[in-house]
């Protein structure tokens, strides 16, 4: 038996080492900033182990882990996630009253699972990282108990995630029974050599299948989106930023590394498939935006339609000479939609107010798009970096949306689906119907806007505008970075 | 010796019954003994291919699918707790608060 090479996984050991101390510590820290701090100190060395690791490769735990250029450029993306998650909740949970130490413990296992999910080189471990990602997040969906919005979304996420799993679960079984191993790698081999009409390829094309319904729960696909505005909704704000970038970041590297690993052989029955899919998902999370009023809501749904602007790069996963680089534009629009998504998010945060009755979950103010009137006069700065973030939804310049819209549509160009990305433009267009609204709504109502103004806070989306601003002048290093962390898979 | 299909055949008819009963039922208990169902007829079928194949791998996995849903059930219970603390109830027809 080969020696175990821990430093394949080591910035995932030394979170996960220090998420069980933190849990230890919090019982004796009176303040939890203190603790808040110390997680994303965590996050901070786990960061910088993996920026070390960049251009490092290899295998260990006997091939069931791996590490190259993808999983160190999604692993960074979700560590620096997870201190932005960690900035938006530091004052957020004191002003809601819900400030408990496990609060950043959980976070942390969160990202550990979704670190994980960007290693995994085997079905099993992409199994294990899902439920390792997932279940810390049903119990942050739920953590401002005893508010009865955020139990009733804890609950749905929760019931509705592992019904997804079961379909997962179920998916890699017959995967499983066809290919007779769960390694992704002997699944190429084996999945090519099954010859059409056998029953061996009808179980793979079936186990495929339940797997992209599974995964496609856990980055919010329509038609599997119906948890996404209710949880998104109920949980707490902050929750809601972290799962939303998170939780799909870790979702589409697991559909990225099974499918376009694993089942190349399926392209020309899953093609079809995805590319039906992400269609659906751009135009129902875009046209149902538009009905919302609830600003948690409305960022739900745009969550749904992004979801499906970034399965596109997918598509073409069968293509051999346009994969690498759409899903290097896929990679881009994960970036350019976390940071974009922070930011919005914050906005949100610093608008929320405490008010209303916890148990009837009624009366919480500040989150009617209404309440966004005459932000424009009374906070400049806070208008402006909303502005920015709803155009970087919809994908106008000068923002990283719109780079990273036209790296997706050119690509799609490219694997020669012209219908795919008329339905991108023409689904765009729509969102700035809804996203533009409430621009117009911070400018030009009259309205007397009650903000918080805390220092992480103000930091988060004044950083995420500014970022979101300078890189998309300057894309191409990034754009290059996801190129080089994608040119070894394929 | 029993073929392998009696058992793959059981197993997508557990797999269906649960997944059914996750859309009907509306007590989130039995839903959640639904998705139990679910994962233990993904079980079922792997223990079969991996009896007919003679590979261990795939007991592994049976173990941690075990594992897993046992932790599931600790964060699923507690949830559903803490709502019957609040709602008095844990219909989920009554769990009407979000919708838009």
């Amino acid at each position: 038996m080969p020696p175990l090479n821990f430093s394949i996984i080591l910035p995932l050991l030394v979170l996960t080492v220090w998420a069980c101390l933190l849990l230890l510590v919090d019982l004796f820290v009176k303040n939890k900033g203190i603790t808040a701090l110390l997680a994303a100190l965590g996050l901070a060395i786990s960061l910088g182990i993996t920026l070390s690791q960049v251009g490092a490769t290899g295998t260990s735990f006997n091939n069931m882990v791996v590490l190259d250029g993808f999983s160190t450029f999604v692993n960074a993306l979700l560590l620096v996630s997870g201190l932005f998650g960690i900035a938006l909740a530091y004052g957020y949970v004191k002003r809601m009253g819900i400030e408990r130490g496990e609060y950043y413990t959980l976070l942390l296992f969160s990202v550990v699972g979704m670190m994980l999910m960007a290693q995994a080189a085997d079905l099993i471990i992409v199994f294990l990282a899902l439920e390792m990602l997932s279940i810390p997040l049903y119990v942050l969906a739920a953590f401002a108990r005893p508010n009865v919005n955020s139990e009733e979304a804890g609950l749905k996420y929760f019931l509705l995630g592992a019904f997804s799993t079961g379909f997962v679960v179920y998916g890699i079984a017959l995967v499983f029974g066809a290919t007779r191993t769960t390694s992704l790698a002997g699944i190429v081999s084996a999945a090519n050599a099954a010859s059409s009409g056998t029953s061996s390829l009808l179980l793979l094309t079936i186990g495929s299948a339940l797997i992209l319904v599974g995964l496609g729960f856990k980055v919010a696909a329509v038609p599997f989106h119906m948890w996404t505005p209710d949880v998104y909704q109920g949980a707490p704000s902050a929750v809601t930023a972290f799962m939303a970038a998170g939780a799909k970041i870790a979702g589409f590297a697991a559909l990225l590394r099974v499918f376009s690993l694993a089942f190349p052989s399926l392209a020309s029955d899953i093609t079809p498939i995805i590319a039906v899919i992400s269609a659906l998902t751009m135009i129902v999370g875009n046209i149902i935006a538009i009905a919302q009023t609830n600003i948690k809501r409305l960022l739900a749904y745009s969550s749904i339609a992004h979801a499906g602007y970034i399965l596109m790069a997918f598509v073409p996963y069968g293509q051999k000479g346009v994969v690498a680089t759409s899903v290097a534009a896929g990679l881009f629009y994960l970036v350019s939609y976390a940071l974009t998504n922070f930011g919005a998010w914050a906005v949100v945060i610093a608008l929320e107010k405490a008010e209303g009755n916890p148990s009837t979950g009624s009366g919480q103010r500040g989150l009617e798009i209404a309440d966004y009137a005459g932000i424009g006069r009374k906070h400049p700065a806070l208008a402006a970096a909303m502005t920015v973030f709803m155009f970087s939804l919809t994908g106008i310049p000068p923002t990283l949306g719109f780079v990273g819209k036209f790296y997706l549509f050119r690509a799609a160009i490219a694997g020669q689906f012209y219908l795919l990305a008329v339905i991108g433009v023409l689904t765009s267009l729509i969102s700035a119907y809804y996203y533009l609204r409430v621009v117009v709504t911070m400018y030009m109502r009259e309205g007397e806007p009650e903000t918080t103004s805390e220092p992480w806070l103000n930091l988060t989306w004044g950083l995420a505008a500014v970022l979101t601003v300078i890189v998309s002048l300057v894309p191409a290093p990034l754009f290059d970075w996801a190129s080089q962390a994608v040119l070894k898979l394929f | 010796m029993i073929p392998i299909n009696y058992y793959i055949a059981l197993s997508a008819i557990l797999f269906t019954i649960g997944a059914l009963g996750v859309l009907v039922r509306r007590n989130p208990l039995i839903i959640f003994m639904s998705i139990e169902l679910m994962l233990n007829a993904a079980n079922l079928a792997i223990v079969a291919f991996t009896r007919v194949y003679q590979i261990l791998e795939g007991q592994i996995f049976v173990f941690f699918v075990m594992t897993v849903a046992a932790a599931e059930v600790a964060v699923g219970l507690a949830l559903i707790v803490a709502i019957f603390r609040t709602k008095h109830s844990i219909n989920i027809d009554e769990m009407n608060n979000l919708k838009g």
